[in-house]
Order: structure tokens, then sequence, then C-alpha cells
């Protein structure tokens, strides 16, 4: 029998997972989006990291941690970045996982913190967008996609999504209409988030009745790339209140790599493996939670982790979109920024997004997002189709900590 | 000291009433070329490849290079060509005193035989009748026998192969002796592909052309045209080969010089 | 089922000419493994000696146990079509020309999961059939076709993308007087050329095989041409150079003869001349037409092939200077493929084993029937292989090849 196939379904216990006592994540920052731009993703990535200095009220120099995520940032990695920006960081991470990268990057920041490696870390992802970058990202994304789909076709990302789609719809009786109702709710959302780029308002039918891309993928099932920049910090709480920054922590996290590789296509995610550790490890269930923030790339993703971190059951997702309100103020309020179907995808800033917007929602500076008396909050993320499915996952349950108020 | 005879000569030619005539093919790769059974070895066509045409291989200049046998085109054979003048001297083109290179020329007119046989073989008689109307043949003249072969369609009806061979006229076994020891002539031309007939191979001695005029140190010209300009007497045939070492034969110019009255 | 090809019309003249372009090219070297097989049209993927998984996509190590041992073998090329998507937009030039372009997952019973191109008779959730075929960058991609062979399924544009079928297409066998080539000639038509040009090199020659082979069909067109003559070829292509979709040299010089035995390199020459010199002439001359017309409709320029022999890859002696022709023209063959690939142009070479015509007189059987190397040939278009072994010989020699090349190099010599 092969390692692949031996391998466990579901992770074992986490009961000896250290927990993450005294970290803050704080100062959400978004450098608005651009359908395209002309800069580069340094351009990007440092009026970020300007704005995390500016918001902390903090020298640059006090910034001695950096983890960076970034497509675009090429021939350069996180190092070069230092040098361009002018940084001395005593600790640097480079997080190359696409959607699963804010997640992932505050897993690795939050613990340096722990351990006195750095005492503020910066997390950055940007990406710029030039006319022709999607096209180039998408042709050289992977070894494996090179040799093995992008010849078929080219569609990139429309593609391999069309197909587990089309797998999904068909095993999982998701319809367009399901699908649909969750891009409609997350253009409400949207229309209240400045940053976002879709600034019209979605209705059901004009989703339905949108020009086919990728059958079953239609126009409205897809992101729209564009270039942006987002950003956070992690420090210690004692640090935060100091610094009098409002801030999250952090109940648990999870993160997962190639997971069921045995699966004739991706239907589920690597979160399957792990949500009853990330639960358990926050000591909390799914019904606590106050709002969720997922990786959306194709609203079928979305399904998909609503029943994979344990918010409906395998197969049971049209039920439960058809019982929800997705909106801020609705029973179930998701992608409170409007994700990135309705914000747009600034590279591996689509990784950020939704965990900017969770920190703001438990920051209280959502503004007109605002889900009331938000205090539980999970952020989920996806990335990486490095051959016919997405393999990096990510979770993480974040809790208000101190408001502006109370920090001070 | 100018000659007053080459003076007189350059008068007459400048004057027009001597005539310059080419008797020679144009070489071209399509020229056909004498087809022996494909397990011999065969000659080489003209070929010609470009060098330069005012290009980047050659900006102001243009020039070819070309490839061919010592036999193509309108070609001469030096008697070394044929096993039976292997021993004759001065017997390669390289080697013929030059002043073999010009003589008069008897240009027999067999047209008319040939369009009905072309199978039609030149005879010691024909000859005979020939000299009746237009005198004898002089002493180290060619003997060129117009066929009007040279106006037939290239390359099927030039080289007209049947399965039993090629079919074109030529000298018979006799003539060909006889033109030597009676005549004492300088070498036979044709304006077929061959100084042979297409079905020589079948008289005694087997191209018997070859075999006695090249046993007998003379010469052959083949592949000649413009004939018909030629009066049976009275022209000066300029044919001076190629000069390649121990050349069996070469392609050439052949110029004629005939007069206009 | 698949609507069957209409025969294109006459090409209005005054339409620009779609220019080539080719789908996405670059692989990684073990994904060219793929190629390779594509090229030989065989089925193979890599096998894990240690633990027997088959990988896909290529990989440098075993994807279960991590052995370095993966090694290119057949496998079962049977699959599930799990899922499918028809695209109907593309960020590459080639693809978005030919929207839409249907793609779909393949469960293979072999073990992995594939993405392919989806023949347009395949039935989601049904049982297909995976092949490897090279697009027309010559890279391999895997198309699935249906379980069985369905009406005109060749005929799907899709896959006519990935071969280089005769049907509806002129082609130019350059030595149309040969044996080979009147063979060669019948077999287009049969396989549905709408046009053949017959090279003749030797019009004073009356063959009456020939003649009767003219006559019998009124797509036959006889056309000068002498492969050893670079005017003639360019006249030629001056002529009809637009129009040659498909083009066979079956152009050969054949004459015994190694070295020592001979006294002069004439017969070597020639054998240059017609087998090397020829090729490189009629490419000049004719592949920059084909080129331009490569993307030019269902009708477009799409192959080149050459008639070498399987002693371009194995001298024999006794042929020595016909064998250094056929290995010289093989190199050259791979110089065409890497100038044609661009526009997408493909290279078949045909490697036969002796043919049965007259110069092979004396060879002992099996020799292979003029007919059967047309029909192989027709065939490998079909499939649109790189690489066509024809006869027992060929294809034993090609497997003693790969085993001992020495031992082969003694054995010929005797």
């Amino acid at each position: 029998m092969s390692m692949v196939a031996s391998a466990a379904t579901r992770a074992a216990p986490a009961g000896k997972r250290r927990g993450y006592d005294g970290v803050a994540v704080t100062v959400p920052v978004t450098i608005p989006y651009v359908r395209y731009s002309t800069r580069s993703a340094h351009w990007w990535l440092g009026r970020a990291l300007a704005e995390l200095i500016r918001g902390a009220g903090i020298a640059k120099g006090e910034v001695d941690g950096v983890c960076v995520s970034s497509f675009t940032l090429g021939p350069d990695t996180a190092v070069g970045l230092m040098q361009h920006l002018g940084m001395s960081p005593r600790w640097l991470d480079h997080i190359p996982m696409g959607g699963a990268s804010g997640v992932v990057a505050l897993r690795r920041a939050a613990r340096a913190v722990q351990a006195g490696d750095a005492e503020v870390i910066a997390c950055i992802a940007g990406d710029t967008n030039h006319v022709d970058s999607f096209r180039n990202t998408v042709s050289q994304f992977s070894r494996f996609a090179q040799d093995a789909v992008y010849p078929y076709g080219a569609g990139g990302p429309n593609a391999s999504f069309a197909l587990l789609t089309d797998y999904y719809m068909k095993h999982y009786g998701a319809s367009r209409e399901d699908f649909g109702k969750l891009c409609v709710a997350q253009r409400d959302n949207a229309l209240k988030n400045p940053h976002a780029l879709m600034k019209k308002p979605l209705t059901l039918q004009q989703y339905l009745d949108a020009r086919p891309i990728t059958d079953p993928i239609h126009l409205f099932d897809c992101v729209m790339p564009c270039a942006g920049a987002e950003g956070y910090l992690v420090m210690s709480e004692e640090r935060a209140r100091a610094l009098k920054l409002p801030y999250a922590r952090v109940r648990s996290t999870i993160e997962r790599h190639n997971a069921f590789p045995e699966d004739p296509i991706q239907f589920r995610g690597g979160w399957a493996m792990d949500k009853d550790a990330l639960f358990d490890h926050a000591g909390v269930a799914p019904a606590d939670v106050d709002f969720l923030e997922t990786y959306d790339d194709y609203p079928v993703i979305n399904a998909m982790q609503f029943e994979d971190l344990g918010f409906c059951a395998k197969g049971e997702v049209a039920g439960f979109i058809r019982a929800n309100e997705f909106t801020i103020d609705g029973s179930f309020p998701f992608n409170t920024s409007g994700g990135q179907l309705s914000v747009g995808q600034a590279g591996a800033a689509g990784g950020y997004l939704g965990f900017v917007q969770a920190l703001r929602q438990l920051t209280g500076s959502a503004g007109r997002t605002q889900v009331k008396d938000a205090k539980i909050g999970v952020v989920s993320g996806f990335g990486m189709i490095n051959y016919d499915r997405g393999l990096c996952s990510g979770a993480a349950i974040l809790e208000r900590g101190a408001t502006q108020g109370e920090a001070a | 000291m100018s000659n007053p005879v080459l003076t007189q000569f350059m008068a007459e030619l400048l004057s027009g009433r001597v005539k310059l005539v080419d008797l020679t093919q144009t070489l071209t790769p399509e020229f056909p070329i004498i087809q022996l059974p494909p397990e011999f070895g065969q000659a080489w066509p003209f070929r010609i490849e470009e060098i330069s045409r005012y290009d980047e291989r050659g900006p102001a200049w243009y020039w070819n290079n070309f490839s061919m046998s010592e036999h193509t085109g309108t070609h001469f054979d030096a008697p070394i060509h044929w096993i039976s003048g292997k021993d004759q001297p001065d017997n390669a083109v390289d080697s013929i005193p030059v002043e073999n290179f010009i003589a008069s020329a008897c240009v027999i007119d067999v047209s008319a035989e040939c369009a009905e046989n072309p199978d039609f073989l030149l005879t010691v008689e024909y000859v005979k009748a020939w000299e009746q109307k237009h005198g004898r043949i002089p002493e180290r003249a060619w003997v060129l026998m117009r066929t009007d072969w040279s106006k037939r369609a290239m390359p099927r009806e030039y080289l007209n192969m049947a399965e039993d061979g090629a079919h074109s006229p030529g000298p018979d076994a006799e003539v060909v002796p006889w033109l030597i020891q009676e005549r004492n002539v300088h070498g036979f031309g044709t304006e077929s592909v061959g100084t042979d007939a297409g079905q020589a191979h079948h008289l005694n001695p087997p191209y018997p052309c070859h075999y006695f005029m090249h046993g007998n140190n003379r010469y052959g010209l083949q592949c000649l045209t413009n004939l018909d300009l030629l009066p049976p007497q009275g022209a000066v045939i300029f044919a001076a080969p190629l000069k390649i070492r121990n050349g069996s034969g070469s392609p050439l110019r052949v110029l004629a010089l005939t007069p206009t009255v | 089922m698949t609507e069957p090809l209409v025969k294109p019309k006459k090409k209005n003249p005054v339409l620009r000419t779609r220019l080539a372009t080719l789908p996405p090219v670059p692989r990684s070297r073990s994904a060219l493994g793929l190629t390779r097989a594509a090229a030989e049209g065989v089925f193979e993927m890599q096998v894990c000696a240690d633990c027997g998984t088959v990988q896909y996509p290529p990989r440098e190590v075993c994807g279960s146990c991590l052995s370095e041992h993966v090694a290119w073998k057949p496998v079962d090329n049977r699959g599930e079509l799990i899922a499918t998507t028809t695209l109907r937009h593309s960020n590459d030039l080639y693809f978005r020309e030919r929207l839409p372009w249907r793609v779909g997952t393949v469960k293979m019973a072999a073990g992995p999961s594939v993405v392919a191109h989806v023949h347009e008779d395949c039935a989601e959730g049904g049982t297909v059939r995976l092949t490897l075929k090279l697009d027309r960058s010559g890279q391999a991609v895997l198309h699935a076709l249906p379980e069985k062979d369905t009406p005109n399924m060749n005929d799907a544009p899709q896959l006519r993308e990935s071969t280089c079928d005769p049907k509806f297409r002129r082609v130019l066998v350059t030595d149309g007087k040969s044996a080979t080539g009147m063979a060669v000639a019948r077999a287009m038509l049969e396989a549905g050329a709408n046009a053949v040009f017959l090279g003749d090199a030797s019009t004073w020659k009356t063959v009456p095989a020939f003649d009767k082979l003219v006559a019998s069909d009124p797509r036959l067109q006889v056309v000068e041409l002498d492969v050893t003559d670079t005017d003639s070829v360019d006249r030629l292509a001056a002529s009809i150079g637009g129009k040659v979709e498909i083009l066979v040299n079956t152009a050969d010089y054949l004459r015994d003869g190694g070295i020592l035995n001979r006294k002069d390199v004439n017969l070597a020459r020639d054998a240059m001349e017609v087998n090397v010199l020829g090729l490189m002439r009629l490419a000049q001359a004719f592949g920059p037409g084909m080129c331009f017309r490569a993307a030019d409709g269902s009708n477009n320029a799409v192959a080149w092939v050459n008639i070498l022999s399987i002693h371009a890859h194995a001298a024999l002696p006794a042929r020595g200077a016909w064998s250094a022709s056929k290995a010289a023209a093989l190199s050259l063959s791979q110089t065409l493929r890497a100038e044609l690939r661009g526009a997408g142009v493909r290279v078949m070479n045909v490697f036969p084993g002796p043919v049965d015509e007259e110069w092979e007189q004396l060879t002992p059987p099996p020799k292979i029937a003029p007919s059967g190397l047309a029909k192989a040939i027709v065939k490998g278009l079909q499939d649109g292989v790189e690489d066509v072994y024809v006869g027992d010989i060929a294809e034993e020699l090609r497997t003693r090849l790969r085993e001992n090349h020495k031992a082969v190099e003694r054995e010929l010599g005797q």
C-alpha cells in the first residue's frame, strides 16, 4: 500500500498543541485596489508596510520581522524586497501559498512572537497587475500546471475550477442558483465596502444570465484580477496595549497541504481533515461563530468551505445556502467585505483579504460592513492550483481582543 | 605588324559579309543528358546554385556555382573518351593541339529523312550523293549531320526513348571509317545527345562513330544547334574545349563563321 | 456524433490568411517523456519500479514511495470521464482562435486523474480511451477518445488539430514515378486527399504503370520535379507551393556500394544530391509556403514526410554511401523539424526496412510492399506521429539497436 493511500483522512487530535496566548493581531491595512497598475509589486508591498508603520505609530526600525507573499515580486524574493525597502529585520519569511497566505503568515508570525524571535512582525501581501500579468502568472504557475494543465486550452484557474465545479454540482447537489445566492449576497456586502472594485448591485437574474466562460463557470463566478495590497501586524498583546492598538486574539489555526491526494477530483479541501482540531483547540463550535470570511475565488470553493469547516454536512450545502442569508446583517454573515468576487483579486493579497476584513470586524473598524457584536470570526484560506486542485488550506479562529477604547 | 588576312577577316566580320552563328545549346538544368542503364555510372546534368545576387551573400555581385559532366550540353568529345582512342597521342582536351580547334565544316542535311525515320543512319552512299551536289568533303573538315534534332521538344522527343532504348539518327558503321580513310575528316558532329545513333549499340562495332573517330584520334561534337543556318560547305568552326587536365571532353561554346552570300 | 468534415471551399483570395499560432510549448524535461511516446505513437507513463504506482503528471521520483526508479512503460489507457468543461475563453492565442474547446478530467483505471482534451463523442461519466498525441506545438497532450471508434471521429476539429489526416488535403509526392511514389499517391487518394501532385524527374521516360495511374483519377496531376535541380524545385514551388498541405518526399537514390569497393565518390555524391540536398532544396522551396498556410482553415498545411530507412540509424555497409545519405537526411530532418515547429508543421520520418522494389532485388524477404509502406505513411499521418517504423526488419533493428547497437553494427557488417 502506498504512503499516500494510507494517510489519515482525519488529523490526529491536537491536544498537545500550544495555544496562541499573548499574541495580538492588529492594524488591518488595505492599499486600495486598481484594475491595472503600472507600478511593480515592490510599490504595493512598500505602501502596505508604510501604512502598517503609520497605523501602529511606530518607527520603521521597530518592525523586526516581515512576512511577504506576492506572485509578481519576481525576480526578487522577500530578501530583495528588504533591501529595496531599507529594512533590516531579524526574522523574515516568504509564503508562496496564494490564497492560504494570510492564515499561514499568521501561524508563522504568531509563533515567532511567542518565541521572542521577533517583536513586531509585518505580514504583507500584494501584487501588481499589468495588462499581461495574469496570463504570465497563469502560464508559468507551476511545473505540473505547465506540463499537464495549461496546454489543455490555457483556461487557467477558470478551467480547473470549471471541472471541479462540474463534478461538485453533479455529485453534491449544489445548483447555479445556490452559487448565485452567495455571489449576490457578497455583492450586497461589497456595496458597503469603499475598497471594492465592483460598485453596482448584482441580481440573481443577472448572475444566471451572465455569459458562460468555461461551463459551468459564468462571468460572475469569476474574480477580476487587479492590483492591490493588504497587511497586518502581529505582536504581543502587551505591546499592542502599550501602543494603544485595538487587536484580535488567535484562538486556533490549521493548515494542510495536498490533502486527500487519492480523491479523483477535488470535492473537499484540507479543512475536512483538520476542522475538528481547529474547533477543539479553539474551544468553540461552528454555531458560536459570528461571521465567516472564506477564500472565494469561485463560489464552489465557498460551498466546500461551508461543508469542510463543519457549518453543514457534506452534500447538504444546498439546503444550508437556501436556509441562510449571507449579507452582513443576515443569519450567516459571510465574506463581509464582498470577497474577492466583488472586491477584486489582487494576486496574493487575495489570500489576505478575508483575514484583514476579519481583523476589521474584530477591532470594530469595519465601518459600514461591520457585523454587529462580532466576537468570534473564522477566516479560511485556500490556494495553489498546482495541478488539478487547490493544495493549500488553512483556517483561523479569531476573537475580539481589545477595541480602541479598551486598548486605551 | 598587322596581317592583311586578319585585317580583311575583321572587316568582313564587321561588315556582316561573314556572319557568326552560335551552334551552342544554352546550359540549363533541364537540358537532356545521355541516359545509360541505371547500374552504370551516370554523367551529371548541368546544375547551378547561386552564390550571391547583390544580397547578404555578396552585396554588389552576382555569381553561381555550377556542376556538370564533361559530356553535358553542347560538348566536345576527345579521343581519350573512348577505349579505342586511349593510347592516341595528344588525345585529351588539354593536350590536343590548339590548331585543331578551328576547322572548316561540311553540313549534311538529313533532316527530311530523319523526320520520316528517327533511326536514320547516314551511309557512304548518301555522303557520296551529297558530294555530287555540294562538292567533295575537304581534308580535316568537320562533318556535321543536320537532323533538326535540336528543334525537337525537350526532353521527351529529343531523347526519344522507347522500351528498346533511344531512337535518334547517326552514322552507320561503314561511313565513319570511310570518312576517316577516304576523306581524312577532322571529326563528326550531331544535334542529338551523342555522335552515334540512339540504337548504335546494335551496330558492329557498337557505337561506330565513337569507336572509329576516337580510335583514329578524331573528335566529336554533339548537342549542336542552328546547323540549319550553315551552308553545306564553307563554314569555319571554332570549337575549343575547356583545358581540363586529361579531360575526355568538355562543354564548350561552338561558333561558326559563315559567309552571308 | 461528429459531423463529417466538409470539403473546404476554394480559398477566398482577398481574405488575409490566418497565421499560425501554437498551443503552449514549455514542458519540464520529465514531461518530454510524454512527447517521446506521442511522437512514436505509444501510450506510456512513468511507472514506479518499486511500488508500481503510475505517475502523472510526470515526476522525478515516485509520488507514492519516493523511489527514483520511475520508468516509461505502456499503461492501461482506459478511464472514466468524471468531469468536463467547454472553454469559451482562453488566455492563449492559439486556443482563442479555436474556441469552444472541450477538456475534462479522466480518472484512469491505472490510477491517476488526468486533464485531457475531450473528443466531442465522449459522454461524461462514461469510459474513454486516452491517447497521447502531439499538438501543433509538437508537444504531447492527452486526448480522451470514445471507448469505441465513432463515425467520422477523426474529423472532430479538436482531434484534427493533433493529426495530419490527408482527408481533403493536397499532397505532393516528390517522386511520383517510383513504385513507392505511385503507392503513396494511391493511398493518399484512398484516404480522401483532394489532390495529389506527382513529381516526375524523368519526363522522357515512359512508365506504363505511371501512365495508367495518372489516367485513373482526376485528382492526380503530374508535375515536373527533379530534386537535384534547384531551379526545378523552385519553379514547382512557385507554381503549386501554396497548395501543398502534405509533402511526401519519396525521392530516393539507392545503389549498392560501400567505400573501399568503389574507386570514386560519384555514387555517394549522387545519393547525397537526391537524398540529402534534395530534401534541403525541397525544404527551402516549399517550407516557407507551408509555414504560411499552417493555420489556413481545415485543409491547412500540416505535414512533411521523409521516407528514410532503418539504415539511417545503422549503416548497411553493402550500401554504405546510401546509408550515409539516409543518416544525413535524418539529421537534416531534425533541423527541419525544429524550423517548421514554429508554425506547427509536423515532420514525420518513415523508417522502412527493405522495400520490394528493383534496387532491393537481391535482398531476401521479408520485404515491405510499396503499398504497405504507403499505408503506414497514411496511418502515421492520421495518427499524427513523428516516427514510423515499417516492417518486421525495421522493428527488429530498432529493438536491437536499443539493446546493443554495437552488436547491430557488427552483424550488419558481416
